[in-house]
């Protein structure tokens, strides 16, 4: 490449360049241009609104009033309500996050060795759960205070209590019911995305590995099967994690919203509760912008982690 | 041989843990299916059936009774029930076929082209996987009321347009289809765009399919979210809820609209399973 002569040269050849470039890739810019349009006003523009206004005070009628650190400080020192939210989520998500995340992984790989049609018909049956809109209103009534519901009807015929229990009002078991539900409904993207990762690995990696001294599926898996896949589970673990640190639908659907001594609160409903029904934007967009922080510190920290797998 | 042979029996196979793992997935399979099953046989119960102690999963005399209650009850509610039928359908159809279109257009030029700026759209995207709409939920109200589009279709249908998941497995996929293709394409003059539309979207089927399961998914059972307050505009699932809140008297009524709700996403699933797994294993993020 030619040397640019004298000082002034450089800068106006290099926007020379720019401007060669675009260009040149000015089709390939029609064709983002309607979806990055959409995409910067409705996901990246409020998340900027969202830390923006968590310095605020401001309450939809006056105008924003700049207050620095003081939602967080509140948010983290004075707020009760928040800190069981929190907790709540934390338990949510120390219990739901790994645990689907393995199931995903465990029934992807339990259904791969299977024949190809009762295997589609496993992915259908552990899938349809999450496909199926949101019906896990059926929860409502499988755990219904009443002895209509199925699980007290289920318990009095066989004996074991004699009175229906409120499970869905009563905070020792509204946590664990969720935590059940949101088990249940979470083999999703992720789980689809491992049955597609297991399909695709090298089938000549596990002659070589056996020839190579793999002794059982166990050895099989740790050393050829996880590694062959790294970037599908990179990519469920996104999912999986976000997933359960957004816990809220759930909780709100079966528990109600308050939920009986904050027994299922989660920072989501904290959220709904500050953002939709108080009004207090400054303060509900603090909420926001920790629940966003924990989700992109979780999601690098894991992705580190998975880094290792096989090692 | 030996080896062949022990491949045909599978390697490092034993009959014993096979069958160990079959019953656990059978165990966890029908974890996973009985509700769907109980809210399936729900909706055929007549009501006597409904209300026997103790409770019955499976339906003996099966009934349309419910689903013909379901149009009863709701005709006398402010709009007809095929109304919040007509409003999935719509803004499912809509935000999935606009979602399809504009993030194949945007995937283009992501996987095969090297512009100035690719890379960092791209990171935007995956950063953006990272959370959920819970944190946008706000300010997206404040955006909606700018623009005008409280209490309409589009405050529904246009974000769904832009949704960073659709993006992300297309780009992926796309970056499978190999670049002597599209540059025969380019040799015999075709322009970028028809390059798109005539070469690389018959190409990546399988990745629309996969798109068009989860938005359907997504959008069929939207509740309208903050954004849509008129009877009129609103959805199956807000007429769910509506019927649900109605209690034990309503357990039939409100199973059948469940029926209803589910089905289309599953069925659509059963068709393009193959397709949609085949996506999916292009969908990981290199490290």
């Amino acid at each position: 490449m030619l040397q640019p002569k004298g000082r002034l040269a450089r800068p106006q050849r290099k926007w020379e360049l720019f401007i060669k470039d675009m260009k040149r890739d000015k089709h390939l810019f029609v064709l983002l241009a309607p979806y990055m349009v959409l995409f910067l006003l409705f996901t990246v523009l409020p998340v900027v609104i969202s830390i923006f206004f968590s310095f605020t005070h401001f309450n939809m009628l006056e105008f924003p009033r700049w207050v620095g650190w003081e939602n967080y400080s509140k948010l983290l020192w004075n707020d009760d309500v928040f800190l069981i939210g929190l907790k709540n989520t934390l338990i949510f998500a120390v219990i739901t996050g790994p645990v689907s995340y393995i199931a995903c992984f465990v029934f992807a790989w339990l259904i791969n060795e299977l024949n190809p049609k009762i295997r589609a018909f496993m992915t259908l049956v552990f899938f349809a759960p999450s496909i199926s809109g949101n019906v896990f209103f059926i929860w409502q009534i499988i755990f219904s205070s009443d002895s209509y519901g199925i699980m007290n009807g289920f318990l009095m015929k066989i004996g074991f209590i004699y009175e229906p229990i409120q499970w869905l009002q009563n905070p020792d078991y509204m946590l664990k019911i969720i935590i059940i539900v949101q088990l249940w409904l979470s083999l999703g993207t992720s789980f689809l995305a491992f049955i597609a990762g297991l399909q695709t690995v090298d089938r000549t990696l596990y002659e070589a590995g056996a020839v190579d001294g793999v002794k059982n599926r166990w050895q099989e898996l740790w050393f050829i099967t996880l590694p062959s896949m790294r970037p599908q589970l990179m990519f469920g673990a996104v999912i999986q994690i976000t997933s359960s640190l957004a816990v809220a639908d759930v909780a709100m659907a079966l528990a109600g919203f308050p939920s009986v001594q904050y027994g299922a609160h989660t920072v989501v409903t904290h959220l709904v509760d500050y953002g939709t029904i108080r009004f207090e934007m400054g303060y509900a967009s603090a909420i926001a912008t920790v629940l966003f922080m924990l989700m992109l510190g979780t999601n690098l920290a894991v992705q580190k982690l998975l880094k290792r797998v096989g090692e | 041989m030996k080896l062949a042979m022990r491949l045909k029996k599978r390697v490092n196979r034993s009959w014993q843990v096979d069958m160990m793992l079959l019953l656990v997935l059978g165990l966890f399979g029908s974890f996973m299916a009985v509700p769907l099953i109980y809210v399936m046989n729900n909706a055929f119960k007549p009501l006597d059936e409904l209300f026997i102690f103790p409770p019955t999963l499976l339906v003996r005399n099966a009934t349309l009774e419910n689903f013909a209650d379901l149009f009863q009850v709701m005709k006398n509610s402010w709009v007809p029930f095929s109304r919040y039928i007509f409003n999935t359908f719509f803004i499912t159809a809509a935000g999935t076929a606009g979602h399809i279109l504009l993030a194949s257009a945007a995937a283009y030029p992501l996987a095969k082209h090297k512009f100035r700026g690719h890379k960092v759209l791209f990171t935007v995207i995956v950063l953006s996987l990272m959370f959920s709409p819970h944190v946008t939920a706000i300010p997206n109200y404040m955006i909606m009321s700018v623009l005008g589009w409280m209490d309409s279709y589009q405050a529904v249908i246009v974000p769904a347009f832009a949704y960073p998941l659709g993006l992300y497995l297309m780009k992926q996929f796309m970056e499978q289809i190999p670049d002597a293709l599209l540059e025969a394409a380019k040799i015999d003059g075709a322009s970028e765009y028809r390059i798109f539309w005539q070469v690389v979207m018959p190409l990546v089927k399988p990745a629309w399919l996969t798109l068009l399961i989860l938005m359907m998914q997504m959008l069929w059972g939207t509740d309208g979210g903050s954004f849509i307050y008129s009877e009129q505009l609103k959805t199956m699932h807000y007429a769910m809820g509506q019927i649900i809140q109605g209690g034990i008297a309503r357990a039939g009524v409100g199973a059948a609209v469940a029926v209803i709700m589910m089905t289309v996403p599953i069925v659509t699933f059963v068709f393009s399973q193959s397709n949609v797994i085949q996506t999916m294993a292009s969908s990981g993020m290199k490290d």
